[in-house]
């Protein structure tokens, strides 16, 4: 496939007009990181901000017990299509590492997701791409359920963000919630086009 | 040349329809008041604005370094950078790598810049069809309409008109309105655009020079199963939207949604390094269309800081009032009152004026644009050069006259204070004073404020 090619008559009117005017401004600031919020009991926070933006937290001892947490979802009970990329927690029934098409992935029920850590300010779990053999996979399963390590969790998103500061993969996501959209009356609806439930499973021997 | 867009007149029937006016100015403020929330919860919240503007100050004054090293990072990873001078350059691009690909289905996420260009418009007149994936604009488009927010695009319609309109194109209920059923149709009607999209379209919040990369804020997650479908991704952004360093968006993350919505993050912040893989391609549009004149203006040149959120919007008392579209501009309400005069002095000159100067877009703005400042100072600039309306200019020179001869100043005040009490009400309130439409005219006091000050000095 051969890549269109860049205009570079318009790059340099572009430069060139930036250049003509010189502005003197202040140095880049860095953020002081004792003068933003940490909280005490990070975990708790973490909860009740994922309660406020509509997932559903469960704080598990063991990898083995997110089956019988999940079990109790009836939609989980009736699923069919179920991709683990946890199968330590729970083994799923699609093998999508065999899978090409991301299309393919269109009628998966469940997609249970590996986080790497929690943000307690906003509820929100990084995910790194080089997880997912596909990334659609978070995207477009009906359900999605996010497990991640108890120990792994940061205050605010400045830490988030110095976890995060060489991750060399090329794609990576906070995922705070359901996908959701107030587009209608601002009625809050989960479930716009990506999952309509989150289930974040906080796990103590990971 | 645009047509000159009349405010006043432009906000006529939305302001007429008091059912409407109310209720369009009660939801904004409801999110208003969510933002207040969410920025209250955070004791450095100033701390976080003041160190936004500054990042944000230094990123526009470096643009053509920051602009540079965002290309060759970003190439690097194996994107394609693009140059656009223009809104038609910009469509020509993006029409290019449509055709390179031999491709007529496009999904489409929110991005302010292809409505500012008028992408949609130029791809369908050139054969391609093209799905807004984000609800609020799917909506519009459907009713042939444009976003009146920024954020909220649907923010206009009612549920029963979006119900009618899904009854039309989507086969709904007739009648139905309750949100989350017409939402359910719309997921399963988008559903199928995303499986059969041959290239995604995305706007982007940020672009990092450090890294090459692109951070895509939704909460409907569209841009993502937008992008992780199809094998191309054409992201299109302004010049201005740059941060230095990765480490930059922890600022920006905890500002933009709380500023937005009053959400403490979108469901889904997206980090695009490059292309999803080696058979995959990413397109990076760069486009200039107005920005590196704006970035000259001293007065002007904050306004390149915004990202967009839509906060001085839901806070601005003419912007509830009047509807989004009766600014007649792709950006509405303060920032679009700034943006779209540098467009076009002209056509856009009654924008400024649709403003109380009541400074609460400046106290919310996320980045610090002071944009009641600027807005006074598009007036000074409009007045300058003769582009307002003979009667307001002969009021204002009329005024600075009065304000300079105190003499002259204080016979007119007793002049006035006389004739408030004795004029009859035919003379105020006739068709020729359109400020008395829906105004009394104040009790006159019995002497001016000078009178009382001598009174009483001495005590």
């Amino acid at each position: 496939m051969k890549p269109t090619l860049a205009d570079t008559d318009a790059r340099q009117g572009i430069l060139d007009r930036i250049n003509t005017k010189h502005v003197d401004v202040p140095p880049l600031p860095d953020v002081d990181v004792d003068r933003v919020i940490q909280f005490d009991e990070p975990i708790d926070k973490f909860v009740e901000m994922l309660a406020m933006v509509g997932g559903q937290a469960h704080q598990v001892d063991s990898q083995g017990d997110v089956r019988a947490v999940l079990e109790e979802i009836e939609v989980f009970r009736t699923a069919t299509r179920i991709v683990s990329l946890a199968p330590e927690s729970i083994a799923g029934t699609i093998d999508a590492t065999q899978i090409e098409d991301p299309h393919d992935l269109s009628t998966v029920d469940w997609t249970i997701a590996r986080g790497e850590f929690m943000v307690a300010e906003n509820g929100s779990i990084w995910i790194d791409g080089d997880t997912l053999p596909h990334r659609v996979l978070l995207f477009i399963a009906q359900y999605l359920a996010i497990v991640v390590p108890r120990s792994q969790i940061v205050s605010n998103m400045h830490q988030a963000y110095e976890r995060i500061e060489n991750f060399s993969a090329r794609f990576g996501v906070f995922v705070s919630g359901p996908s959701k959209t107030a587009d209608i009356e601002q009625s809050l609806v989960l479930g716009a086009h990506g999952c309509r439930k989150l289930q974040v499973f906080i796990v103590g021997d990971l | 040349m645009l047509p000159i867009v009349q405010h006043p007149a432009a906000a006529k029937e939305f302001v007429n329809d008091p059912n409407r006016s109310r209720w369009h100015d009660q939801a904004l403020w409801f999110v208003r008041s969510k933002r207040d929330k969410q920025a209250a919860s955070l004791p450095e919240w100033e701390y976080l604005r003041e160190t936004a503007s500054g990042i944000k100050t230094h990123t526009i004054a470096n643009l053509s370094h920051y602009l540079q090293q965002f290309e060759r990072n970003a190439t690097a990873r194996g994107a394609v950078v693009h140059w656009a001078r223009d809104a038609e350059h910009h469509n020509e691009i993006v029409l290019r790598i449509l055709r390179d690909h031999k491709t007529k289905r496009i999904v489409k996420s929110k991005s302010m810049l292809t409505e500012e260009c008028g992408l949609n418009h130029y791809l369908e007149d050139n054969g391609i069809d093209v799905v807004d994936t984000d609800l609020g604009e799917r909506i519009v488009q459907l009713r042939g309409e444009t976003p009146s927010h920024i954020v909220l695009p649907a923010i206009h319609i009612k549920k029963e008109e979006v119900g009618d309109t899904f009854h039309k194109h989507l086969g709904t209920d007739e009648g139905a309105s309750d949100p989350k059923y017409l939402a359910e149709a719309a997921r399963g009607h988008l559903r199928d655009k995303f499986l059969a999209g041959e290239i995604g379209i995305t706007g982007v919040n940020f672009a990092i020079a450090e890294t090459g990369g692109l951070v895509v804020c939704t909460n409907e997650g569209n841009a993502d199963l937008g992008t992780s479908l199809p094998r191309v991704h054409i992201a299109c952004m302004g010049i201005e939207k740059l941060l230095p360093r990765q480490r930059d968006l922890g600022v920006f993350t905890r500002l933009l949604a709380r500023s937005a919505t009053g959400q403490p993050i979108t469901s889904y912040t997206s980090h695009f390094n490059g292309p999803r893989d080696e058979n995959s391609e990413l397109h990076i549009v760069l486009v200039d269309n107005g920005r590196s004149r704006l970035r000259e203006s001293e007065t002007f040149r904050a306004a390149m800081h915004c990202i967009r959120c839509g906060a001085c919007m839901n806070t601005c008392p003419v912007y509830r009032r009047s509807g989004g579209h009766s600014y007649r501009a792709t950006v509405p309400g303060p920032i679009g009152s700034v943006l779209s005069p540098t467009r076009d002095q002209n056509s856009y000159k009654s924008l400024p004026y649709a403003c109380s100067l009541c400074g609460s877009c400046s106290d919310v703005c996320p980045v610090k644009i002071p944009l009641h400042h600027q807005l006074l100072a598009w007036r000074g600039e409009l007045v300058g050069k003769k582009l307002l309306p003979v009667s307001k200019r002969l009021s204002m020179r009329c005024a600075s006259y009065l304000f300079r001869f105190p003499a002259l100043f204080r016979l007119v005040g007793r002049v006035g204070r006389f004739a408030l009490r004795v004029l009859p009400r035919w003379a105020t309130h006739n068709r020729l004073n359109v400020w008395t439409i829906a105004r009394e005219l104040p009790e006159p006091p019995k002497e001016s404020f000078h009178q009382w000050h001598r009174r009483h000095r001495n005590h």
